[in-house]
């Protein structure tokens, strides 16, 4: 059960389906909001003739005009300060930020403005802007390139967070963003741009903020967000062969965090197990942590555990395997929940 | 003093119309105003002196946690908001209270977010409110706002269209500090790039809070923008015919296509940063002087007294602006604290589970208080 009804763009009529890496699937969701509506704006360093650094936008400024696909100086403050000018204006810009350690210049923006300004307006201006952060570590990079910085995110009242794990829900759920009038940050895990997967065009949205169980499972229940899903899915086959019996759940939106599937797995379960590329102090892990123990204290077995990345700067490119949650590391986790 | 360069100045400090060279290219837009418009230049310089003086007071009196004055600024405020349009869009720091004033703002919503029962205070989508933008107090934020803003102007297709009723401008207002924040610079780098149709006004009051301006910049504030590409124009800002007709001329040529455009006007902040402030730790009397004997209402009366204005409007104006202070301290002390589950209200535009959580929750919580009184 979803705790928020997002309005859903409408299904598209023709039946097809069609198997694509996350990031042409994220590509083809911002050509069916930039075609659904003419306020509809891309903005970020280097998203025109490139296509993005990760080819996410390939294709849209030949096809939509550098109006509305806009390569802007390179700036991310800039950049989400005029978005906040032109959402006031009645547009709906979309931003790219390059790799997530470079959101902070844009950090004060998004947090005192973009975050505030439905608040400090009275309710007179919605701020339908999306900001689109790849995030995440898995593919070797250099310091600023590898990061998960979605808690600070998290942490301010005004901004809603997503992050989908699949091609499909990146497609359809880039599109909800875009639609919803509320600011949301939009965490694409870059690890999971190249893996293909089928996106159902025909199909429906789920609700932008539901979560989702992915794996049923009566043992314990793993949940994360983003890329860490498919490392929990491992996990999961890995307990199976072990004879514990794992329930998956992607978790989709950070804030709102939907606990309504949550907490009923965990009823169920009496186990869970959450894991986060991010450090994991003070993190969505540990809110989520704390909060299914207030919530469902009585049927739970063992204390909520957590499976993070550590308490330091993200590790240069090859000690990152050893910081990331992997299978086993999730396993180890699961072992301890096991054994209370 | 920074006010030694060559600046547009068509009133002397002692009221006489003495345009120095650099104004020429201005003068005709002064062609424009009628005695109606001198007069009104007065008259809204005048009451927001005395709407200043009241908040002043107010604050003293324990009514507002803060009072941010305008004193000292008011010409270089009403000069430039005389100056644009009704179409134009006006994004202010936080002191420019006469702009608002001129634009249409209530200002008892001035009052009511120094009081602590708003953080807003009024509507900018309202028409009544004359696109009159929120007050921002993260120093120069507002101006890559007011940047996206025209930069929207522009694909709204409100720029150089040629017709005078249609053709839009964003005007920004900021102040010497906000000049060192990297969002300033930032707005400046993406109007020039995108060639928006912004004028940004610079009051130079000569002080952040204590530290001057000569700390912010070595060299005269107006240069800063051209090596960006923005041409810019420094001014008398306590003439509010200089900041009338340089503003007047900047602001059509962003709305007919030709960019944005900086304006800086010398002014000088007669009084606090803010009611928590304490000048004479740091003010220099000299200076302070210098600036009190260039009061633009006083220099502005004595033009108009030249003109041939007499005794009779002067007193008109100075009751308008005793009944104006008045009413807003009536209402003032009318004030009613919000209701504590306005708190939730406009967070988001769209229902947030959270949101519906905790505002249930405190009803509840205080109910559980109204229960034990009971």
């Amino acid at each position: 059960m979803s705790s928020i009804e997002t309005s859903a763009p409408a299904a598209r009529p023709a039946a097809r389906v069609e198997e694509l890496p996350m990031a042409k699937a994220l590509n083809a969701g911002l050509r069916q909001a930039l075609a659904d509506d003419p306020k509809v704006l891309l903005m970020g360093e280097d998203i025109g003739p490139l296509g993005g650094v990760f080819r996410v936008t390939e294709g849209l400024q030949a096809e939509f005009g550098k109006d509305r696909v806009v390569d802007t100086p390179l700036a991310e403050s800039g950049i989400i300060g005029t978005a906040i000018g032109l959402a006031m204006a009645g547009y709906r810009p979309v931003c790219e930020i390059q790799f997530d350690g470079f959101i902070f210049p844009g950090f004060d923006q998004i947090t005192s403005q973009l975050a505030k300004l439905t608040n400090r307006s009275g309710g007179a201006f919605s701020m339908p802007v999306v900001v689109r952060v790849p995030y995440g570590g898995h593919i070797g990079a250099v310091e600023h390139h590898q990061e998960s910085p979605e808690a600070y995110f998290a942490h301010t009242a005004g901004l809603r967070l997503v992050s989908p794990s699949t091609p499909n829900d990146a497609y359809w759920m880039i599109q909800e963003a875009i639609a919803s009038n509320d600011p949301v940050m939009f965490f694409e895990p870059k690890s999971r741009y190249w893996p293909k997967g089928l996106v159902d065009f025909a199909g429906t949205a789920a609700p932008l903020h539901a979560s989702r169980v992915v794996r049923t499972g009566t043992d314990v229940t793993l949940l994360a967000h983003g890329a860490m899903v498919s490392v929990l899915m491992q996990a999961a086959e890995i307990a199976a062969e072990e004879g514990v019996s794992a329930e998956v759940i992607d978790l989709r939106s950070l804030s709102p965090v939907d606990y309504g599937p949550i907490i009923d797995s965990v009823s169920k379960t009496g186990r869970l197990v959450v894991a986060q590329e991010a450090p994991g102090f003070a993190s969505v892990g540990s809110e989520i942590a704390a909060t299914v123990g207030e919530r469902a204290f009585y049927s739970l077995q063992a204390p909520v555990l957590r499976v993070s990345g550590f308490d330091t700067p993200f590790p240069p490119a090859k000690l990152e395997t050893l910081f990331l949650p992997d299978a086993d590391r999730v396993m180890e986790a699961v072992d301890r929940a096991m054994a209370y | 003093m920074s006010d030694t360069t060559p600046t547009v100045q068509f009133l002397s400090a002692e009221g006489e119309l003495a345009p120095t060279e650099s104004a020429g290219e201005y003068s005709s837009y002064l062609d424009r105003l009628t005695d109606d418009d001198l007069r009104q230049f007065y008259r809204q310089m005048a009451i927001v002196r005395r709407f200043d003086q009241e908040g002043t007071n107010l604050q003293r009196q324990g009514q507002m946690g803060l009072w941010v004055p305008s004193h000292g600024q008011e010409g270089a405020q009403v000069g430039s908001a005389f100056a644009a349009k009704p179409q134009d869009h006006i994004f202010p720091s936080y002191r420019e209270h006469a702009v608002g004033l001129i634009r249409g703002i209530d200002m008892l919503a001035v009052v009511e977010l120094l009081r602590g029962n708003t953080h807003g205070g009024w509507d900018p989508t309202d028409p009544t409110n004359g696109n009159f933008h929120g007050y921002t107090l993260v120093i120069g934020s507002h101006a890559l706002h007011a940047t996206g803003y025209a930069m929207g102007l522009q694909r709204d297709g409100v720029v150089g269209t040629g017709d005078d009723d249609v053709d839009a401008a964003v005007l920004c207002y900021f102040g010497d500090g906000a000049t060192s924040q990297g969002d300033v610079s930032e707005a400046f780098v993406f109007s020039a790039s995108s060639q928006t149709p912004n004028v940004f006004f610079l009051q130079n009051n000569h002080w952040a809070i204590s530290v001057p301006v000569t700390v912010q910049s070595r060299t005269p504030l107006y240069l800063r923008s051209r090596g960006f590409g923005i041409p810019s124009v420094q001014i008398d800002g306590n003439d509010v015919l200089a900041s009338y007709a340089v503003s007047a001329k900047h602001l059509d040529d962003a709305r007919s296509g030709k960019g944005p455009q900086f304006i800086e006007a010398l002014t000088y902040r007669i009084g606090a940063h803010t009611s928590s402030d304490d000048p004479t730790k740091y003010h220099d009397l000299e200076q302070h002087n210098f600036w009190v004997s260039r009061d633009p209402i006083i220099r502005f009366e004595k033009y108009l007294r030249s003109l041939g204005e007499g005794d009779t409007f002067f007193d008109e104006v100075r009751i308008e602006a005793e009944d104006f202070a008045a009413d807003i301290r009536h209402r003032t002390l009318a004030l009613t604290p919000p209701a504590p589950a306005t708190m939730f209200d406009n967070v988001y535009s769209e229902p947030h589970p959270v949101m519906q959580e905790q505002k249930l929750w405190l009803e509840r919580y205080e109910a559980m208080f109204e229960e034990e009184q009971a």
